[in-house]
């Protein structure tokens, strides 16, 4: 018996020391924001347990009146930057993966089966994509979050439909070569039924491409909702998320109270460029072409 | 001769690419649009009798893979029907999917035919738990017992298809094919991409299940050595048609069409007397386009024989002395009229 695929994988992953780092800050970043609610000296969203007396102060301020140490300092409405940032970064988190999730889902049914039926549906399908896919998708994700209206499944609507068309070409790319493969020949006269055929075989089998997608795309919709959410047009002003802290602050920094905008900022990056330095590393283990 | 399980009965099979939008609507406008289909394989029918072996023998791009595909459900035909015990191969009218499991299939590159990410044991097991030949509680005991028929040891089955070496791996794709208890064996070129020392030991162990399980064949392949080794029967194909069709020592002795005896010449031969020590007569010409077959007889611009008639008239596959069957005007060996 030799390892599983999945110690082999980690052994590899392992010689990489930035990924390792870069993974290790993701974690860390992951659960923080999970338990946000009892780490924090402050619920950031309780409007009533601010202090406007404690609004703009800087890093490091021990606010008297309810005796927090504010060591990202407050914003504009008294709110303690850190606990803000902490759970900013949890709606971030949870809108980016549930539209990486559901975004993943859609377009990779929709490529599987494009590439496995062939013919017109395959045509109109994947046409219908390229289409798609001229657009930018910060300009669709734009025109969907003002058609929709604000709120967290709307963000997280339009965000899927900017994004789940790259699942798609990437399914259907990694499935059409599949599909031509001997081993799909030999299950399909068996015969196996086509639908088992496509989930245990094809699909599987497709995987290595897509979670290099995935993992860029989960970076990409947290992006694009803080692009979103500092254009205004994400979540509401009572439930700030990252890009809202940072639009919150933009307005003080040339007055010097740089913090309010600049923390969100940096976690915002540090949390997208380690799921890239981590994407990175899983698509160059695996491209069989950089192995070996 | 016992009672053919297969019958293959005027089976075509075309490969259109579908022309795309620019050139339907300039098909619509009266304007040339190029024909590119490919005959791959017109117009054939053939029998395989129960526990015979049967070659099939062409040049690359002759149809012979295609027909195997279509014999083993793969390919659906474009015309005609592949029956094995009378039942067509392909159920369905408009969608045509494969129903029978008494045909499976081995193909010829063993590093793609096994799923990379299935372990052996459940590769063997998958199609016959599928179709309820056994449940899944007998599996381990079946596998095992089929990788003992192909020589392997029964703890591959818990190992992946990269730990084993090309020959192992055609060994295993032999074991999943039994699995299934076929009635017949398509083997499309079993041996073509194995190292020779290999394929002695994979034609071996064919020749060894025939024996122990009365295995019916059909065994495609470029190689006239190895058909010569194992086939009752033998096949020869010429761009889509059955050319000569015959008991494998006849048409190794005396060929009847004026193809088989050019591919016979064309083996290289190490001759131990004479002038010519190591001599070969390859076959003048190429191999015509499938997209534009000559008319006539296909062979007659690479035939020594040919004359006015082989331009124009296609010969039929039709009887000839002691069992043979031949597609020429004027086969080498006596008509049976």
């Amino acid at each position: 018996m030799t390892a599983g695929p999945v110690a082999q994988f980690w052994s590899e992953f392992r010689v990489n020391r930035v990924a390792v780092v870069a993974l290790a800050i993701v974690a860390t970043i992951v659960v923080l924001s999970l338990v946000a609610p009892w780490i924090t000296p402050q619920n950031p969203y309780d409007m009533s347990g601010l202090r406007l007396a404690d609004a703009r102060r800087p890093p490091g301020f021990v606010s008297p009146r309810t005796g927090i140490t504010h060591w990202l300092g407050t914003d504009g409405q008294g709110r303690d930057v850190l606990s803000a940032i902490l759970y900013g970064l949890r709606v971030s988190i949870e809108i980016g993966l549930s539209a990486g999730i559901i975004a993943f889902s859609l377009g990779v049914t929709l490529g599987t089966f494009a590439a496995y039926l062939g013919g017109r549906i395959e045509a109109l399908i994947m046409r219908f994509i390229d289409l798609q896919l001229s657009f930018p998708a910060i300009l669709l994700a734009l025109v969907l979050a003002a058609v929709l209206g604000q709120g967290k499944w709307q963000l997280v609507a339009a965000l899927v439909t900017a994004q789940y068309a790259y699942f798609a070409r990437t399914a259907h790319g990694a499935a059409a070569t599949e599909r031509s493969k001997d081993y799909v020949e030999a299950a399909l006269s068996t015969p196996l039924k086509p639908h088992v055929v496509v989930l245990r075989h094809i699909l599987p089998n497709c995987m290595p491409p897509l979670i290099v997608v995935a993992t860029v795309q989960v970076a990409n919709s947290i992006a694009l909702e803080a692009t979103l959410s500092f254009l205004g047009l994400g979540l509401p002003v009572s439930e700030p998320s990252l890009g809202m802290l940072i639009a919150n602050g933009f307005q003080y920094l040339l007055s010097g109270r740089y913090w309010i905008s600049i923390y969100p900022g940096i976690a915002l990056i540090v949390l997208i460029a380690s799921i890239n330095l981590v994407g990175d590393q899983v698509r160059d283990q695996l491209n069989p072409r950089l192995r070996r | 001769m016992s009672p053919a399980i297969v019958e293959v009965r005027n089976v075509s099979r075309r490969f259109a690419p579908t022309p795309s939008i620019g050139e339907r609507i300039a098909g619509l406008f009266g304007a040339y649009v190029e024909n590119r289909t490919v005959h791959a394989v017109d117009r054939v029918s053939l029998d395989i009798a129960s526990g015979e072996v049967l070659g099939l023998v062409g040049e690359s791009g002759c149809g012979k893979s295609t027909l195997g595909r279509v014999i083993a459900g793969i390919h659906p035909p474009s015309d005609g029907e592949a029956f094995i015990h009378g039942e067509p191969v392909m159920g369905g009218q408009r969608r045509r999917v494969k129903t029978t499991t008494r045909v499976q299939m081995i193909f010829q590159d063993p590093f793609g035919s096994l799923d990379p990410r299935f372990r052996i044991g459940a590769t063997i097991a998958e199609g016959p738990i599928a179709h309820g030949l056994i449940r899944r509680a007998e599996a381990r005991a079946e596998v095992a017992r089929w990788l003992s028929a192909v020589g392997l040891p029964a703890d591959a089955a818990d190992r992946f298809p990269h730990q084993f070496s090309g020959g192992q791996r055609q060994r295993i794709a032999i074991a999943r094919a039994l699995a299934m208890q076929p009635d017949i064996l398509v083997c499309d070129e079993p041996v073509a991409s194995l190292d020779v020392s290999i394929q002695a030991q994979i034609i071996n162990l064919f020749l060894k299940l025939r024996r122990e399980l009365n295995l019916t064949m059909l065994f495609i392949s470029h190689d006239l050595g190895v058909i010569r080794h194992i086939c009752d029967r033998v096949a020869i194909m010429y761009l889509g048609r059955i050319v000569e069709l015959g008991r494998t020592e006849d048409i190794y002795t005396r060929p009847a069409h004026h193809y088989t005896r050019a591919l016979l010449d064309s083996v290289p031969k190490l001759v131990t007397t004479g002038d010519d020590l190591v001599s070969f007569r390859p076959i003048s010409g190429e191999l015509p386009s499938p997209l534009a077959p000559p008319p006539g007889c296909h062979f007659h611009l690479r035939c020594p024989a040919a004359d006015a008639r082989c331009r124009s008239e296609a010969p039929d596959l039709r009887d000839l002395a002691d069992g043979r069957r031949a597609a020429c005007h004027h086969p080498l060996i006596d008509d049976r009229t």
